[in-house]
């Protein structure tokens, strides 16, 4: 008889066991060869902590009471943990606070859709060097670390997560249809988008073009200059804090992976300017992303900036395999 | 929180574009929008048994428009023509959904039994309709939204049974005459959502693909426009 465990959870046999290892290893390598040491905390926390981190977007899915009555949850990243940690116990040092971790993270699940409710993260945090040093710091690492699990097609993905919120205040939209908007857009739902623009009034044609339009700019440099021949004050200061990191990057000769994209929209509360995504061609799910966030530690009571970011770790390893048998077949059939 | 899945990352070749093209109500819509974007449908038009077509350019992949979103959110399809019904009912997969492609009309709504009092009665008396539909989260959706309590009761096959038999009160489905309806002795009650052809693509093709893309998606706009 097979006894089960809980969907959205696996069991690991010793031959993906010692490939998951051998990933880890690199990757931990990697992040230790740029001076980040590695770090642990619990995987329970106090529900209120973690709520304090992750603003007004859900925290963890798995809460339950302690001995004592107090309210217990299951971390859903290693960020807020992380920023709870430097605030609390890094007092008499001076940043910055190069970290990294390889640890399970839990979230919820919709049933039959293959989806984790537990996984492992493997990533990085920088704590203490602002925008844009801190944010070109970390998408060496990234880059470096793409290069060590053998992804050279992998792209990242870059973006601002203020730009929507700051676009749609400019046009005195707030509030509810905000957040409405900010869930289609990050989405990608443009006929919905364009719909809620409809209704909202003393916005003209050209505005609701504008927000669409922005959405689906992509692309090297040249989209900021088109991003800028469109937009307002808010499309004018996004774009200035990426050209700014687009130049870091490029003087480090660190631009080539790198896609700018106004389109990008991540669903985590706590990030503020710069976002990150990671995409393989052999995969059709991102394998993980990052971001600054430049409020988070002063929510914790010590205000500094921060950035990071982090794989999924078993979707780099499908992403690994994938790669490999793209590798073969190409060579297979001698192109 | 975003959700992660492992087993959803499907590996893709590289190679042109894979469109999925819906079977059903809306072949003859999609087949058309392609022709007036300039692809070729021979293939499609042929009574090949086959499911993959070159569409000069594009590979064009046949299948159940309900599977649309299931290929395309796992990127084993870049991109795909489906009813919004479909977008609806299946709201969890993470497609961009880009363009209304303006056919396949149709509307989403509550219809009940001509002259039959039963939905608004059992609401009150009992508390709550029974609602017999293909589309469960839809109805789910349009009665927790509307403040009201339904049993909903997901069936398979012709729905319009339900309501006759008395497996329940009224029912949620997808109306393009009215004809069926009328047909079983059903009316409209309420309208839910304006239903078209909309046109999704994959999140990761959309950011590693971008000229193919939107060069596809301008050219489906450009034909469905007109």
């Amino acid at each position: 008889m097979i006894h089960p465990i809980p969907p959205g959870t696996r069991d690991i046999l010793p031959e993906e066991m010692r490939e998951l290892r051998e990933l880890e290893r690199r990757l931990a390598d990697t992040f230790s060869r740029f001076g980040y040491g590695e770090v642990g905390t619990p995987t329970i926390e106090y529900d209120e902590v973690l709520e304090r981190g992750n603003g007004r977007t859900a925290g963890s899915a798995y809460r339950f009471f302690d001995e004592r009555g107090d309210l217990l949850a299951l971390r859903s990243d290693m960020t807020v943990p992380i920023a709870r940690m430097v605030a609390g116990r890094f007092g008499g040092e001076e940043p910055p606070f190069r970290l990294f971790y390889v640890a399970r993270a839990y979230r919820p699940v919709r049933p039959q859709r293959g989806q984790m409710r537990e996984f492992t993260q493997a990533g990085v945090e920088l704590i203490g060097t602002p925008a844009p040093e801190g944010t070109a710091d970390v998408i060496e690492v990234l880059e470096a670390a793409l290069d060590e699990a053998g992804l050279d097609r992998a792209l990242i993905g870059l973006g601002d997560a203020d730009l929507y919120r700051q676009a749609l205040a400019e046009l005195g939209i707030e509030g509810e249809a905000r957040d409405s908007m900010l869930k289609r857009l990050a989405a990608h739902d443009l006929v919905g988008l364009q719909e809620e623009l409809e209704l909202i009034e003393g916005i003209a044609d050209e505005q609701r073009q504008t927000l669409v339009a922005l959405s689906q700019l992509r692309g090297s440099r040249e989209v900021l200059e088109e991003a800028r021949a469109i937009g307002g004050e808010a499309v004018e200061r996004a774009t200035s804090r990426l050209a700014g990191t687009f130049d870091e990057l490029e003087r480090r000769a660190a631009a080539d992976r790198v896609q700018i994209d106004l389109g990008l929209l991540r669903d985590l509360g706590y990030y503020t300017g710069a976002i990150l995504e990671i995409y393989d061609p052999a995969v059709g799910h991102v394998l993980g992303g990052g971001g600054r966030y430049d409020g988070l530690l002063a929510r914790f009571g010590r205000d500094l900036p921060a950035v990071g970011f982090s794989f999924y770790l078993e979707r780099v390893h499908v992403a690994q395999a994938e790669e490999e048998r793209a590798g073969k077949g190409e060579r297979g059939e001698a192109q | 929180v975003s959700t992660v899945s492992v087993s959803g990352a499907t590996a893709r070749a590289a190679g042109p574009l894979k469109l999925a093209v819906p079977g059903g109500a809306l072949f003859e819509g999609a087949l058309e929008a392609l022709d007036r974007a300039g692809l070729d449908t021979s293939g499609l038009r042929s009574d090949s048994r086959s499911m993959i077509f070159d569409g000069s350019g594009v590979t064009l992949v046949t299948m159940r428009p309900s599977d649309v979103p299931t290929y395309v959110e796992a990127g084993a399809a870049d991109l795909g023509i489906t009813g919004k019904d479909v977008l609806l009912e299946q709201s969890d997969r993470v497609v961009y959904e880009l363009l209304d492609l303006g056919f396949g009309e149709c509307t989403m709504v509550l219809a009940g039994r001509k002259g039959d009092e039963r939905l608004g009665e059992d609401e009150r008396r009992l508390g709550a309709m029974r609602i017999a539909t293909k589309y469960p989260r839809v109805a789910e959706r349009h009665f927790e939204q509307t403040g009201r309590q339904a049993e909903v009761i997901e069936v398979k096959g012709s729905v319009e049974l339900a309501p006759l038999v008395g497996l329940a009160d009224g029912i949620v489905d997808l109306v393009a005459s009215g004809r069926t309806l009328a047909e079983n002795d059903l009316e409209v009650r309420e309208e839910i959502a304006r239903c078209t052809a909309r046109l999704v693509a994959n999140r990761v093709s959309h950011k590693l693909r971008p000229r193919e893309v939107d060069e596809l998606t301008a050219r489906l706009r450009e034909a469905t426009s007109r």
